[in-house]
């Protein structure tokens, strides 16, 4: 019976931590800053290359794929400068750029790396409840999630850059007027979120094959969570991955993987024609 | 019928420019006759992706309704080809009959995912993020349906391998139906081209047209003028994505083979690329654009695909930071201010004024 339970709460968990991990940077960079960033894949992709890339190089893993992140984050920070910064009052005009610095950053990957890289085996033990086993390095992920989770609430909320940045997104012109350097605050968001994104990567690197056109996995899942999540990532994301982590992994569970991800796409569909704001749209008429 | 060809919102009207259009007509028609059928095959393939492309430029340039699901649709209509001939057989009209169910399959599918989207007022970006979400799924189910047990009829599905042993398209005709094979399926396919080019012509140009450019301008604003916003832009969607279909089923026919590479990416970023580099808000543009890149990616995909692809990456980021309105819309309105010598551009900028 326990060890039933605890099977169920363990798929959950691996879906829930999969929806946060791969949406966090997007729930920064799309939900707060309004690019649609469909290069966020392969700044996964760039994670997961670098972590592994580090991890075989001596570093040991944890190391490897905090430097994952950063790499991510830097280039995040740079591309923001060069290329995303005209784009903020075009959405779509964005939407269409980062898909062509998407294909640039796969098939480069690709001449570059060959279609396949050294992977990292899958740290820690299984671990067993009644008579099921775990993947213990699986939790870690369930953890991380919500620490990441944790550490956006706090910063866009309770640190003075986490003030100044909702600032700037609410009323850039007002925010720059009272002294907030607009263009150092865009270009750290931004990298925060491809950050964030490069740490997806790193921390699913030990779990999954290494190809350049992986990013495109994550993809999908990390829109959906935030869109369902709303307009506003600190209240909606969380929610968002728990509804659409129970509706996956309870397909999952009964009628397997395609019909887990067809359904939560369907279930997608649904829930944006009956809440056109997403979660966070809802709370914020419940409570107001 | 000729106000309606050269309306206000098609580029490309007077003597000069039907002139020009009869003279590269009739050099299509005449070609086949100098080279060998091979090519003649592989420009007729060419010619088979630009229905794809011209549909989204109904829907995002005309009614600003930035799809992503081309290439989806582009897999309903070839696999629907695909299992409806294999059923079918090929006699009696059975190929003419699966392109017409194909079609029908094809409409059917957009309509309900259209009915979902534009009654759900999933409006502007997301419109784009479903539909993008909605092609990586059928990509992702179509490739794993490789075991037998996934078949329709008598057609396997052969997962990412894809679906083959359908026959090509033949034309009924009196004494024995005609193969549409070669140079036969070029004029099948360059027909098919004209009479869907001349009739967008017409339709963006009409009453509906003029409705569709005032939704994308300001759907509010159309909506207060008594214009019910949200069945003109469904019929739209069903209409493009059709031309979506048509040109799976086209290429179907054209390979006998489809599989769910040309439903995934990088497939579904080509036809946004195409139109976004040739300038969405105009059909004319569109045509000669696609044909260009398509042209263009071909010659490289020779050398190295990979290469290709980063070029078609480049060009659609770069013609979108450079010359938002496309690149051969924006060459025809500079060559419209050089002789009008400061006069209104011919199509106005699409950007947010």
């Amino acid at each position: 019976m326990v060890a039933d339970l605890f099977s169920d709460f363990y798929q959950f968990a691996d879906v829930f931590a999969f929806l946060i991990l791969s949406a966090a940077g997007l729930a920064i960079i799309f939900g707060m800053m309004g690019v649609i960033n469909l290069a966020h894949g392969e700044f996964i992709m760039c994670g997961v290359y670098v972590t592994s890339a580090a991890y075989h190089a001596g570093l040991p893993l944890p190391l490897a794929q905090a430097c994952g992140a950063v790499v991510a984050g830097l280039i995040g920070m740079l591309l923001e400068v060069t290329i995303i910064r005209p784009l903020y009052s075009r959405p779509l005009d964005s939407l269409l750029v980062t898909w062509g610095i998407s294909l640039v950053a796969t098939q480069g990957t690709l001449i570059a790396l060959g279609s396949t890289f050294p992977g990292i085996d899958t740290p820690g033990h299984s671990f067993s409840v009644g008579e099921y086993s775990f993947s213990s390095y699986r939790m870690v992920l369930f953890a991380a999630s919500l620490c990441v989770l944790g550490f956006v609430y706090v910063l866009f909320m309770r640190t003075r850059f986490g003030v100044h940045a909702r600032a700037t997104m609410q009323n850039p012109g007002m925010a720059q007027a009272l002294g907030v350097r607009k263009g150092i605050i865009y270009a750290v968001s931004f990298g925060i979120g491809t950050g964030l994104a490069g740490l997806c990567g790193a921390l699913y690197a030990p779990t999954m094959n290494l190809i350049p056109t992986m990013g495109a996995s994550f993809l999908v899942e990390a829109f959906v969570t935030v869109v369902v999540g709303g307009a506003n990532v600190l209240l909606g994301t969380g929610p968002a991955a728990i509804a659409l982590g129970v509706i996956r992994a309870g397909l999952n569970a009964w009628y397997g993987q395609v019909v887990g991800e067809i359904g939560l796409l369907i279930a997608v569909v649904l829930i944006i024609r009956v809440l056109p704001d997403g979660f966070s749209g809802w709370l914020t008429r419940r409570t107001s | 019928m000729t106000n309606l060809l050269n309306g206000p919102q098609t580029l490309g009207r007077g003597r000069a420019f039907w002139s020009a259009a009869a003279a590269v007509l009739v050099v299509a028609l005449v070609y086949p006759l100098f080279v060998d059928s091979y090519d003649v095959g592989s420009t007729a393939y060419f010619l088979c992706w630009v229905f794809m492309a011209l549909g989204l430029c109904l829907m995002w340039g005309y009614n600003g309704m930035m799809s992503f699901g081309q290439t989806f649709f582009f897999g309903v209509g070839g696999y629907a080809y695909g299992v409806i001939e294999i059923n079918l057989g090929v006699a009696n009209g059975g190929a003419m009959a699966s392109l017409v169910a194909a079609l029908a399959v094809t409409a059917v599918a957009a309509a309900l995912l259209g009915y979902f989207m534009i009654y759900g007022r999933i409006g502007g970006m997301f419109f784009g993020i479903v539909t993008f979400a909605v092609t990586l799924a059928l990509a992702f189910f179509l490739n794993q349906t490789a075991g037998p047990e996934w078949h329709i009829g008598t057609a396997r599905l052969n997962g990412f391998n894809g679906m083959q042993g359908m026959d090509p398209l033949a034309l009924p005709w009196f004494g024995g139906d005609i193969d549409l094979e070669g140079t036969a399926f070029y004029y099948f396919v360059l027909v098919l081209l004209i009479v869907v080019y001349l009739l967008l012509r017409l339709l963006v140009n009409s009453r509906f047209g003029n409705v569709l450019v005032a939704i994308r301008e300001d759907p509010l604003r159309a909506e207060l003028l008594g214009y019910d916003v949200r069945r003109y832009s469904l019929v739209t969607f069903v209409i493009g994505s059709v031309l979506g279909g048509l040109s799976g089923a086209l290429y179907c026919s054209w390979g006998q083979f489809i599989s769910p590479s040309s439903v995934g990416l990088p497939a579904a970023a080509m036809p946004v690329v195409w139109v976004a580099f040739s300038g969405r808000s105009d059909v004319t543009a569109t045509l000669i654009g696609t044909l260009l890149l398509i042209a263009g990616f071909q010659a490289l995909t020779i050398y190295s695909e990979q290469w290709a692809l980063i070029l078609m990456g480049v060009l659609l980021a770069g013609t979108v930071l450079i010359a938002p309105d496309g690149l051969i819309v924006s060459l025809a309105n500079v060559v419209a201010r050089r002789r009008a010598r400061g006069g209104a551009a011919l199509k106005p900028s699409l950007q947010e004024r």
